[in-house]
């Protein structure tokens, strides 16, 4: 077995509540592909974090190249090699790249020369990349690529990559598949992290897939199916979303000529947005990350307001009517970002009930909060969207990702929406609960709302929405029908071909 | 090795206890001090602490104290704790509360010598008037231009202390007053007086103001949308911006209420202990009550607590500096150390201290 690059046996890691990871045994070979599935709350994250070096466990040990390891901080994990591309990158958008890998450095070198040694891996890997961009100008993809590059310049014998294609376009994706498939080809090994599992099946080795903590399976993803994946991961049979084919009813959310400027200056400016959304129908919004998602989300939910002709509902204009006025008539919406944004990070569940759902169910009587309600329906919302957690006084922070993605689109669908808006509304959920969500999407559009989903992932888009159209650098292209299109043609939205006709 | 660990959700046991563990650690390091300065530790804290309260030979006089001193440090913590909350730093109390006695004060002696029990209500109503229009100025700056509440809530103390100066010897001063500084004493007559409700307890209408406050407070933080809105903008700005929440609204609403209680506190103070508008009328309630604010974790009862506590230190410093001739700085720095200690040790309401090395734990 000199193959052999990191065994690890027995690792075991407890929280207050919670064994993130039970007795987990597995290894990885040189120059292997190796890919980490779970549901959310697996303990993916904790089991990477502790071959990171971020969280020490409390059992088991780790044999990296048959030496005994144990890193206890990131510095000693790196240091022997291992490297790591988070799934949320930090980097500074007011510094360019070369100065944003020169701060993860033990002992930068010149920018000069640290300058040339990116270009020259950047252009051995295939990642182009100039590194005297500022990475406030960087698309997601680019961003993802300085992640990477600054990891690759340790030249690392293991490179763990936290979900690296939810931001990327198929094309990006192209890119980094042919990088990674090249590291292989060197030698280095790869800990893939992903719900994605055509991807998994395209690019990777071997599989470990985690339930609960524990190791469930270990298999070979070439000849498993990506159903056969995923029954494994969630433990049952997997249910596909369904759609009811329907007539769509009468124009629900008409957007004329929508322009706003951002409020941060890395943001993007909408330009003169035009779209229709019909009573039953689902509006799918592509777009590769930063091309003015977030900003068409606050239009539509009043966090940024307008004329008030640029929006209107059901024959009423409301572009200049704030969050709360728009939910009043049913306008509801879900932002991207869970915790800060959709949700307070400390607040309980019940308050972060509270939070958009005062109006429409009448939670507070002349301001006075009728606190047994908002309960009751934190509780409708825990139950009726299966979120795991004890109970409704527990903090947001405290739920993994997606099980507060579930509570967060189940509070805006239990408040009988006549108009959804959800940005990523499965971004970072696993595959039993993304396809919760899509089917209490589908139901919603099949009960007369008017849905506009807007998603970096464009098979959830296929999959739910009756149109399309994307978003480049704040176009809206048209609006096409979902039936039909092609991948290329998509690709070409995305790239804003048909945007300035 | 010492590390931290931060908590899947903030501790309640310690968010409870971090005050009183402030507390002990105060009274350990604040005993050193004494010590140092060559006074016994022992003695200095049962001055400070134990005597003011129940001594035979001088509780008579300081346990009324304990009310009038931690009446105004109440009312005007309760207010500041309310923009503390939504992150809108009203540091400039001490103006609106000088602004505050200036205007209900102008009112009592504009009446003078009249006779009527309405007088005194107006009185009121001026002085949370001239609170609130003071606190109005930084927060209509900071609404239309962005400007900092912090500098120009601050730096309007020190308008407001020029302009007490001016009233105390010219427009306000007491025209009997043989060409002394200072306006007639309105704790003397009747109508603008604010006098103690029951003799010896110190209680004046001020305390039952604070005391009305720290439940009105409650209430509003605990059961009222605009409570909720409050805590929810200090917790996550963005998320409040998505709950329709309007920023400005909050802003106008925190400082105009911080200001209004903090000139009531200013009114109750010289038509009652002080009795009249002099040049050094203000004593730091204002700064102190920031302490007072942080110290009861702005939470309405414990602000309450803390004001109690915070009074106690002021009369058991004066004491101890009567009595052991402790330097008054000596007691600065040991109010100082309260705060340093209360922020020190609020890390474990969201970490937990691991001790040993690494992963064996």
């Amino acid at each position: 077995m000199s193959d052999l690059l990191l065994d690890i046996k027995g690792l075991t890691k407890a929280y207050p509540g919670v064994v993130a990871n039970d007795d987990v045994s597995f290894s990885i070979q040189k120059g292997e592909v190796h890919a980490l599935l779970g549901e959310n709350g697996a303990g993916k994250s904790t089991l990477v974090k502790m071959i990171y070096g971020l969280v020490r466990p409390d059992k088991g040990d780790m044999q990296l190249k048959g030496a005994t390891f144990a890193p206890q901080e990131p510095r000693a994990a790196r240091a022997s090699g291992v490297a790591m591309v988070f799934q949320h990158f930090s980097l500074f958008d007011a510094l360019n790249v070369a100065e944003n890998i020169a701060l993860g450095m033990e002992n930068p070198p010149k920018q000069r020369e640290l300058a040339k040694r990116i270009t020259e891996v950047s252009q051995a890997y295939g990642l182009p990349l100039d590194p005297t961009r500022m990475v406030g100008d960087l698309s997601a993809g680019e961003r993802q690529r300085v992640e990477i590059i600054r990891c690759l310049l340790q030249d690392p014998s293991l490179l763990i990559m936290d979900e690296p294609t939810s931001v990327l376009t198929p094309q990006e994706v192209e890119v980094l598949f042919k990088t990674l498939r090249k590291l292989r080809e060197e030698g280095t090994s790869i800990l893939y992290i992903s719900h994605k599992l055509e991807e998994i099946r395209a690019i990777c080795d071997a599989a470990t897939i985690l339930r609960r903590g524990k190791v469930v399976a270990t298999s070979d993803p070439k000849t498993a199916s990506a159903r056969e994946l995923a029954e494994l991961m969630v433990g049952s049979t997997l249910h596909q979303p369904e759609r009811a084919t329907q007539e769509l009813g009468d124009v629900m959310l008409e957007v004329n000529d929508l322009s706003t400027a951002s409020a941060s200056p890395f943001g993007t400016s909408l330009k003169s947005i035009n779209l229709k959304v019909r009573k039953g129908e689902v509006l799918g919004v592509g777009g590769v990350a930063g091309n003015g998602q977030d900003e068409l989300l606050a239009a539509l939910s009043g966090e940024s307001l307008s004329s008030a002709n640029s929006v209107i509902i059901d024959g009423n204009p409301i572009g200049n009517l704030g969050p709360n006025d728009r939910r009043h008539i049913g306008v509801l919406s879900a932002p991207e970002e869970r915790l800060g944004h959709a949700a307070a990070p400390d607040m309980s569940l019940t308050e972060n009930a509270l939070l958009t759902g005062s109006k429409r169910e009448n939670l507070a009587e002349n301001g006075f909060i009728n606190w047994g309600k908002t309960r009751e329906f934190a509780e409708k919302i825990i139950s009726d969207f299966d979120v795991r957690t004890p109970g409704p006084s527990h903090v947001a922070r405290s739920l993994s990702g997606g099980n507060l993605q579930k509570f967060v689109i189940g509070r805006e669908i239990l408040q009988r929406p006549e108009v959804l808006v959800v940005n990523q509304p499965t971004w970072g959920v696993d595959a039993a609960a993304a396809a919760d969500i899509r089917q209490a999407l589908l139901d919603l559009a099949a009960a007369g709302t008017a849905l506009v989903v807007i998603s970096q992932d464009l098979d959830e888009l296929m999959e739910i929405s009756t149109n399309f159209a994307a978003l480049h650098h704040g176009h809206l292209s048209e609006t096409r029908p979902c039936k039909g299109l092609t991948v290329d043609e998509i690709g070409l939205m995305l790239g804003g071909a048909n945007a300035a006709a | 090795m010492i590390h931290l660990e931060k908590r899947a959700e903030p501790s309640k046991t310690w968010t409870a206890f971090t005050p009183v563990l402030a507390v002990i650690l105060t009274m350990i390091a604040g005993g050193l001090m004494f010590a140092a300065l060559g006074k016994d530790p022992f003695e200095a804290l049962r001055t400070i602490f134990y005597d003011p309260l129940f001594s035979e030979q001088f509780s008579a006089y300081s346990r009324p104290q304990l009310l009038v001193k931690a009446g105004p440090l109440i009312l005007i913590a309760i207010g500041l704790s309310l923009g503390f909350r939504a992150g809108i730093w009203n540091i400039g109390a001490e103006g609106q509360y000088i602004i505050g006695a200036i205007c209900g004060a102008a009112v009592g002696l504009a009446l003078y010598p009249s006779q009527s029990w309405l007088i005194y209500p107006v009185m009121i109503l001026a002085g949370a008037f001239g609170g609130w229009a003071w606190a109005m100025i930084p927060a209509i700056l900071k609404t239309r231009f962005n400007t900092n509440e912090i500098l120009v809530s601050l730096l309007l103390v020190y308008v407001a202390e020029q302009l007490l100066a001016s009233m105390a010897l010219s427009t306000l001063r007491n025209p009997e007053g043989n060409g002394f500084p200072g306006s007639r004493n309105l704790s003397q007559h009747w109508a603008t007086s604010n006098p103690e409700l029951i003799s010896g307890t110190g209680m004046h209408i001020g305390v039952l103001f604070a005391f009305i406050a720290v439940i009105m407070a409650y209430i509003m933080l605990n059961k009222h949308m605009l409570g909720f809105q409050i805590r929810l903008t200090g917790e996550s700005p963005r998320a409040a911006q998505f709950a329709g929440v309007n920023p400005t609204r909050l802003i106008l609403i925190c400082l105009g209420t911080s200001g209004a209680l903090a000139g009531l506190a200013g009114l109750f103070e010289v038509s009652g202990p002080a009795g009249q508008v002099s040049i050094d009328f203000n004593v730091g309630y204002g700064f102190t009550a920031i302490i007072v604010a942080f110290l009861g974790r702005l939470h309405p009862v414990g602000i309450l607590l803390a004001g109690l506590l915070m009074a106690l230190t002021y009369i058991g410093g004066e004491l101890a500096q009567f009595m052991l001739g402790l330097p008054g700085a000596s007691i600065q720095a040991f109010q100082g150390m309260l705060l340093f200690f209360l922020l020190g040790v609020d890390v474990l309401t969201n970490f937990r201290i691991r001790i040993g090395h690494g992963g064996k734990k």
